[in-house]
């Protein structure tokens, strides 16, 4: 007498055991999870930023004025160029990364390893440009000063352009007064070893207001939008009084405190997620290069299979993935 | 391993000979929606500013072109449209449920928040 069933009676079914329900690998669906987990991680990230963005509608900085640095090109601004060829260079390595997964699938090593190759290539590209962006966004462009409620005021000034009256930025030191200053860094070394700060702003207030006294045609651009959505510039009383009785302190570039284009938060949100994606790239370099020597010296070969390059690639293009939600919301909306 | 791909895009409107040709057709497809994007915002044209639902329509059609991109990313570099239809549906359905969830109640939410700064008499009690 059977005292076991030996007999489930789901012998043949889909999901009956001893086969894959999903045609997919352990190990490839396994990344599909994680990259559905780490895309939630992302989507809080960004819709955080949008909660940020839309408590602070009035007062979120323009896209467009942040990020217009090219280099080489001094002086020049040129908004979304740089940035429109990182985001082809992230798509160009995603294609080198696919074409390798595809000549994975006809066991050809040499020309897995060359587009391997070509895949690190473009994502150490990316993070380097990514630095670049960054250390020029910390070290910023034409200053602002930080009123004691936080709020961030730029300078500028209306000029003809074909006709038509622009308001252009003006920099702190163009017009900014000189005058005899004993403030210095206090550092480790210069005083009590335990006391440091950080380093002392450019210019004082003192000096901007006497500046800005001097130059008539400089006027005060507040972060509050008016009803078509551009920034309101003050009249020439409110500008000087502005400075004078509600300036702090003279901010340029941006770190996790202050932003001289405006709201902090939008600088703790750039450095945040970017970074996290930055981070992302970063470990996906290491974990194909660790891939592409598998590829040299013929592991996958010996296997026969190369559904490693095809699970690593599935990350490499998620990284991708991110890159295009983090291009719209961050340079775009 | 090698098991077929399915070549065509856009409903089967173009059709590629090869995989590698598929990726490379993609390619030019993701490049000229990127341009359209870049082009955009550089411009910013004044006839799509005005506000549908709550936002600009530019701002709608940033969406909606970063929704086609991600589209073509996964289901073509990703190899999406080959997997099994309850593949598909555990990753998309899942991210896709997830996320509109999450966007909604935390933009919900900034709105809310930004009306009580703006008009109401006591503002930090809500």
């Amino acid at each position: 007498m059977d005292t076991t069933v030996v007999n489930t009676g789901t012998e043949g079914r889909i999901w009956g055991g001893g086969q894959s329900p999903l045609r997919a690998s352990y190990g490839k669906m396994m990344m599909w999870f994680f990259i559905v987990s780490d895309a939630l991680t992302f989507s809080g990230f960004l819709a955080a930023y949008g909660f940020s963005r839309f408590k602070f509608i009035g007062s979120w900085p323009i896209a467009d004025e942040v990020f217009t640095h090219v280099p080489f090109l001094h002086g020049q601004e040129h908004p979304m160029i740089y940035v429109a060829f990182m985001t082809f260079i992230l798509i160009m390595s995603s294609v080198t990364m696919v074409l390798a997964v595809d000549a994975g699938h006809h066991l050809k090593q040499s020309k897995v390893a060359l587009y391997m190759l070509l895949t690190i290539v473009g994502g150490l590209i990316f993070v380097g440009s990514q630095a670049w962006e960054w250390s020029t966004f910390i070290t910023g462009d034409k200053g602002a000063v930080q009123t004691n409620g936080g709020n961030i005021l730029q300078f500028g000034e209306y000029k003809t352009v074909d006709g038509k009256q622009v308001f252009e930025r003006v920099a702190i030191k163009d017009f900014a007064a000189t005058m005899p200053n004993e403030r210095v860094r206090r550092e480790r070394n210069t005083g009590l070893w335990y006391m440091s700060e950080s380093s002392i702003p450019p210019f004082t207030i003192e000096e901007v207001t006497k500046g800005l006294e001097a130059h008539p045609n400089v006027l005060v651009r507040s972060q509050d939008l008016d009803e078509h959505g551009h920034k309101i510039v003050l009249s020439r009383e409110e500008s000087l009084n502005q400075v004078k009785n509600n300036g702090k302190v003279v901010v340029k570039g941006a770190n996790l405190y202050v932003n001289e284009y405006g709201t902090s938060l939008f600088a703790n949100f750039f450095f945040f997620i970017t970074g996290f994606h930055g981070f992302h790239v970063f470990s996906g370099v290491v974990i194909n290069c660790i891939i592409f020597f598998n590829v040299i010296l013929g592991t996958y070969e010996k296997r026969k299979s190369y559904e490693m390059v095809e699970k690593v690639g599935l990350y490499w293009h998620f990284v991708d993935l991110v890159w295009v939600f983090v291009f719209t919301f961050f340079y775009l909306v | 391993m090698a098991h077929a791909h399915q070549l065509q895009i856009l409903k089967g409107l173009i059709k590629f000979k090869s995989n590698t040709q598929k990726i490379w057709g993609v390619l030019v497809l993701l490049t000229i929606v990127t341009s359209v994007e870049v082009f955009l915002g550089i411009t910013k044209p004044e006839s799509l500013m005005i506000k549908l639902v709550g936002m600009k329509i530019l701002n709608w059609i940033f969406i909606s072109l970063t929704v086609v991109k991600a589209y073509y990313i996964t289901w073509d570099f990703m190899h999406m449209r080959d997997e099994k239809a309850s593949l598909k549906r555990m990753v998309v359905w899942t991210a896709v449920f997830l996320i509109c969830y999450l966007i909604f109640i935390l933009l919900q939410e900034g709105g809310y928040i930004q009306d009580v700064y703006s008009t109401a008499r006591i503002k930090y009690n809500f």
